[in-house]
């Protein structure tokens, strides 16, 4: 009886349903069912369990590719030259006794005595190493000291140390930037800062060269892509990262234009013064004493202490809610043994030194200046880079066919220029591993020990050399 | 290692005489140095004398540094502590002021057996009854996670009722915020509270002690500043596993002399202007060391990690990796692009697992085609849980399975082994075997830096792609020579016996302290000849209390928690070193004894041995 009656009530059912709607469900039906049966059916295809048998077999069977790739013995990487002195104005490469243009020691530091006599005293109160990280008994007092010195030389909050120039901005910038965030990044930015990039997972959008429209032109499209998801675009940090001086072309960051924008476009501006540090402003603070600005328009300032403070390692400064985040989050700073207490004294000198006689700065921009112009009027070279910069490239001024070609005569060039008694170097890259492919050029470093003498001397050797190889 | 004098030798020496009289297998040493006035305060045969003198005077120092505060539960009393004190008078960091830094030499060295697998037994057998592990018992871990969800209900209630006291950003209006809100939240209420464990400043070598500058926070842990004052502490917290952490002695020597010839500096990279002769003797001779074709150094040891791996992988490449595997090598697979596995901590049937499904399936993002290589990537001791690598039998798997091993000695390199030539040297195997072997200059070698060893293939093909050797500064001449210094030292190739004792002391040293600790009752992890002990305290709030109270007894020792362990494995971790005595370890070990009473430390289930542990 009961059964007649749900019979009934279904059947009503179904006559009361318009017929789409039994079709769409039976379609719906069908589909789940598919669905279901299909992505099993699909795993069993694709990760078919094999046999014991068949798995032994197929590693038998499996041939990995070698550890490494066989390296040419004629690599130009595998040819370096050796250095037998102390690395100052002069310097001893090969046997040969050179002029020293390719060594970055700006401000000639490596070879003060003050600096070295204090590196030494702190050697026979502390040791050599720091035998720990800086959270477990490695940070020594020479450390907070350093911190505290650079932070008050830059008129900012706080300051961090690391052990390494080259995991500074490489862990600065994934400390803040992450997954999903966008970084607007100048093309010529050195291979340090695409790594801590390529560490950060963010969204990576380079634009030309200081081309400040260029990177208008990116937050435009940005701004567009926001307007549409504003969803997302609450959530999707903005950074703006940017050398000083950058080492892949001696030139210097337009930096009052990226602050406009940083303003216009709510960025935060990451500033890496890795050369520009020591060597530009008045009082040496970097590239914005040079320009002016006022150093709260950044958000945070990293510099490597391995160009004109002429010791090891690096660091970051900025207000105390950025720089701090650091000690917890940058990589290398937490997993890293601290710097040795040595350098460390090295670096406090340097900063003593900077304070005591800020007209070195001036020296410098003026060796900066005459070398630069003394160098614009090579035949056969072409360079490039402010004339402020302690970095400069030269050039060839017809290229040649290619990358190899090009990098070879450039070291032969710089062989035969060693072998005459100035040491210039072709800058090093992994040209395979740059985002973008770097023209091959010879790095040349201003000292500031250089006299006019030895600038008209290098240049007379280098336009001897140049003209008779090119 | 300058003063190597035996005056100070023969003091410990015969203090050990006196303790464990009862066993008589320690010889007299030289009586003639008895009574020398050079032994200062810690003649033995008048102990009886100065004890009674010292104790007002030693608990005085105690309560003198107003920066530390000992925690302790109802259950203990003053007595207690000051009956502990009693039994130990032989030493105390405070009392001391000789020898800062400088191993002491063992004399008997007839009785230390170095670190090495015995082969008694087979590898998987040996290696497990020589690793401690217990499980959490299960009223700790619910306290534990009890105590966690607390401090953050607390940490909630703190910040919705009043202003943190951290600084907030200026001039950044309508911005998109920066941090994380868990993580600037957990910084703040829940590492804050025993924030004063961690980057404690030190002024003073990291060797056998350690001087702390002590600072207070009259804010709870929302900032400090300095008493002025100064702490001596035994130090069980620095990775100075040889000892050879020290402003006096050859390796400072040889470091100052090179500074004064060399600089500072290069300014340079390797591909420019900063190689040179004595990098690449350093080279050839990590190689030799190594028992290895070739060698390349750098001048950081988590770089070498971090920017190496990258050239030696890319996508399509399968890594094998181990999950409590050191942020170096995790950065470093990040940036490679490769896909990584991981499997469980030193379990090789989970490793088998893992690599079988990848070589027999292959890439399923590539259409299950085969991987190019596949690597496996261990460590040679795991820094948290003091466990060493199960190297013969990932050897084992290695070659069955065609993978790739790279082994990481950021911490056995130096500490393991016979010859101190880390875990290949202790199980005895070719380190040919192991395809990229990596390590630290920090740890056994007191320096700073990294290398990376194997055939000379590898390691021309390093110099052509590493990013460290092409972009980043060379090693500074004083850094590079620490190393030279010390690792001719550890190989006897300085003609002493030096390097060769510090090896002895420092496998003689681990098994005791270990075997003590066992003894107490508390839980350790990781294998017997593990020169880095992870002391198991579970809750949050132990780690604080206990690296608290241990400084106010003037030993400085390392917490480690959430993030760095799981949640509920809160522990601390003592790094022994060759330049501890047994003196010191034993004074440690009483103090530890007495905070495992009071704090509730005793743990572990295992049946104690009940003899006294033979040093």
């Amino acid at each position: 009886m009961v059964a007649i009656q749900l019979f009934n009530e279904i059947g009503s059912i179904f006559r009361n349903t318009p017929t789409y709607a039994l079709v769409l469900e039976t379609l719906l039906l069908i589909a789940v069912i598919w669905l279901l049966l299909h992505r099993r059916g699909a795993g069993n295809s694709r990760r078919r369990r094999l046999t014991k048998e068949e798995e032994d077999q197929i590693i038998a069977d499996y041939t990995p590719e070698p550890l490494v790739a066989d390296t040419d013995p004629n690599h130009p990487l595998l040819r370096t030259r050796i250095v037998q002195s102390k690395v100052g104005k002069r310097i001893t490469v090969d046997g040969n006794d050179c002029l020293n243009l390719g060594s970055h020691n700006y401000l000639g530091f490596l070879e003060d005595q003050d600096i070295l006599e204090e590196s030494c005293k702190t050697l026979r109160k502390y040791g050599v190493g720091s035998c720990g990280p800086r959270g477990f008994y490695g940070t020594m007092d020479v450390h907070l000291d350093l911190e505290d010195r650079i932070a008050k030389f830059m008129g900012l909050e706080e300051a961090i140390v690391y052990s390494y120039g080259f995991s500074t901005v490489a862990s600065a910038i994934p400390a803040y930037a992450k997954r999903g965030d966008i970084v607007f990044v100048d093309e010529a930015v050195n291979f340090a800062i695409q790594k801590g990039l390529d560490a950060s997972r963010s969204t990576i959008a380079f634009f030309k060269h200081n081309d400040v429209e260029d990177l208008e032109r990116l937050l435009i499209e940005q701004e567009k892509r926001d307007q549409k998801n504003p969803k997302k675009a609450l959530k999707t940090r903005r950074f703006l990262v940017a050398e000083g001086i950058y080492m892949n072309t001696g030139e210097i960051c337009p930096l009052p234009e990226l602050v406009s924008l940083r303003q216009k476009y709510k960025l935060r501006l990451f500033i890496d013064e890795s050369i520009s540090f020591g060597t530009l402003g008045k009082g040496g603070r970097g590239v914005t004493e040079h320009f002016n600005v006022d150093r709260d328009e950044i958000d945070l300032i990293s510099a490597g202490m391995e160009g004109s403070m002429a010791t090891i390692g690096g660091f970051c400064v900025g207000s105390h809610f950025i720089a701090e985040h650091q000690r917890l989050s940058g990589l290398g700073y937490i997993f890293s043994a601290s710097l040795p207490p040595m350098l460390t004294q090295a670096a406090i000198s340097a900063l003593d030194r900077f304070e005591q006689e800020p007209q070195i700065f001036q020296q410098l921009q003026d060796k900066a200046k005459t070398l630069h112009q003394k160098f614009s009027r090579f035949s056969k070279l072409t360079i490039r880079g402010n004339e402020l910069s302690p970095v400069k490239h030269l050039y060839l001024a017809t290229p040649a066919e290619n990358y190899d070609k090009e990098l070879q005569l450039l070291t032969e060039l710089a062989d035969k220029c060693i072998a005459q008694g100035v040491a210039v170097v072709q800058a090093a890259y992994l040209k395979d591993r740059e985002h973008q492919p770097v023209r091959p050029s010879i790095r040349i470093a201003v000292n500031r020990l250089l006299e006019q003498t030895d600038i008209n001397a290098a240049f007379d050797t280098i336009e001897s050399v140049s003209s008779a190889l090119l | 290692m300058g003063n190597f004098d035996g005056d100070s030798g023969t003091v410990f020496e015969q203090s050990y005489a006196t303790t464990n009289g009862a066993n008589g297998k320690l010889p007299n040493g030289n009586g003639a140095a008895i009574g020398s006035p050079s032994n200062g305060g810690l003649n033995l045969n008048h102990a009886e004398e100065p004890r009674g003198e010292a104790e007002p005077f030693l608990s005085q120092r105690k309560f003198s540094a107003p920066a530390y505060t000992e925690i302790r539960t109802r259950r203990c009393n003053a007595n207690a502590a000051a009956e502990a004190k009693n039994r130990s008078p032989n030493y105390h960091p405070e009392k001391r002021s000789i020898a800062n830094g400088h191993a002491k030499v063992l004399r008997d060295h007839e009785e230390t057996q170095p670190n090495k697998v015995e082969g008694i037994l087979s590898p998987e057998v040996e290696h497990s009854q020589k690793t401690s592990f217990e499980e959490v018992p299960l009223h700790t871990a619910c306290l534990t996670y009890l105590g966690f969800y607390l401090l953050m209900i607390l940490g909630y209630i703190n910040q919705l009722l009043f202003v943190p006291k951290v600084a907030t950003e200026k001039g950044r209006e309508g911005y998109v915020t920066l941090y994380d809100a868990f993580e600037s939240f957990y910084s703040r209420y829940v590492y804050r509270r025993i924030k004063d464990c961690w980057n404690r400043p030190i002024c003073s070598v990291p060797g056998d002690e350690l001087t702390l500058k002590d600072r207070v926070s009259d804010d709870y842990g929302w900032s400090f500043k300095f008493t002025g004052t100064e702490t001596r502490c035994l130090n069980l917290g620095s990775y100075n596993y040889l000892g050879f952490a020290a402003a006096t002695g050859p390796c400072a020597d040889e470091s100052e002399e090179k500074a004064r010839n060399f600089g500072l500096a290069y300014c340079s990279s390797r591909c420019e202007l900063g190689n040179n002769e004595q990098l690449q003797e350093l080279e050839s001779l990590t190689a030799r060391y190594l028992g290895v074709e070739d060698a390349i150094v750098f001048g950081m040891g988590f770089a070498t990690n971090a920017l190496n791996l990258p050239s030696l992988l890319g996508p399509n490449c399968l890594v094998i990796s181990d999950e409590k595997n050191h942020a170096s090598i995790i950065l470093g697979l990040r940036l490679s692009g490769a896909t990584t596995k991981v499997f469980k901590h030193n379990n090789m049937r989970d490793l088998e697992r893992v690599l079988r499904q990848g070589v027999c399936y292959g890439n399923p993002k590539n259409g299950g085609k085969p991987y190019k290589k596949v690597m496996i990537l261990v460590e040679g001791i795991f820094s948290m849980e003091g466990s060493i690598v199960r190297l013969p039998e990932i050897i084992a798997l290695k070659k069955k399975y065609k993978a790739y091993l790279y082994l990481d000695e950021a911490h056995s390199i130096g500490a393991m082994g016979s010859h101190g030539k880390g875990v290949t040297d202790y199980f005895n195997v070719d380190p040919k075997d192991v395809d990229i072997l990596m390590g630290t200059f920090t740890k056994s070698f007191g320096s700073a830096g990294g290398y990376l060893a194997g055939t000379k293939k590898l390691i021309d093909f390093l110099r052509t792609n590493s990013h460290a050797h092409c972009y980043a500064s060379s090693i500074s001449p004083p850094i590079a020579q620490q190393i030279m210094t010390s690792m001719k030292t550890i190989m006897g190739e300085d003609g002493t016996e030096i390097g060769r004792r510090k090896i002895m002391q420092l496998a003689r040293n681990t098994r005791y302290f270990r075997r003590r600790l066992a003894q107490l009752g508390v839980i350790t992890y990781g294998h017997e000849d593990s020169p880095v002990v992870p002391m198991l305290v579970y809750l949050f709030s132990k780690i604080g209390a206990v690296v608290r109270t241990l400084t106010t007894r003037h030993i400085a020792v390392v917490g480690a928690g959430f993030p760095a362990t799981p949640i509920m494995e809160g522990r601390i971790r003592f790094c022994l070193s060759a330049a501890h005595t047994k003196e010191q370890l034993d004074y440690a070990l009483e103090a530890i004894d007495e905070i495992a009473d009071d704090l509730g430390l005793k743990y572990s289930n295992k049946p104690r041995d009940p003899n006294p542990i033979i040093y």
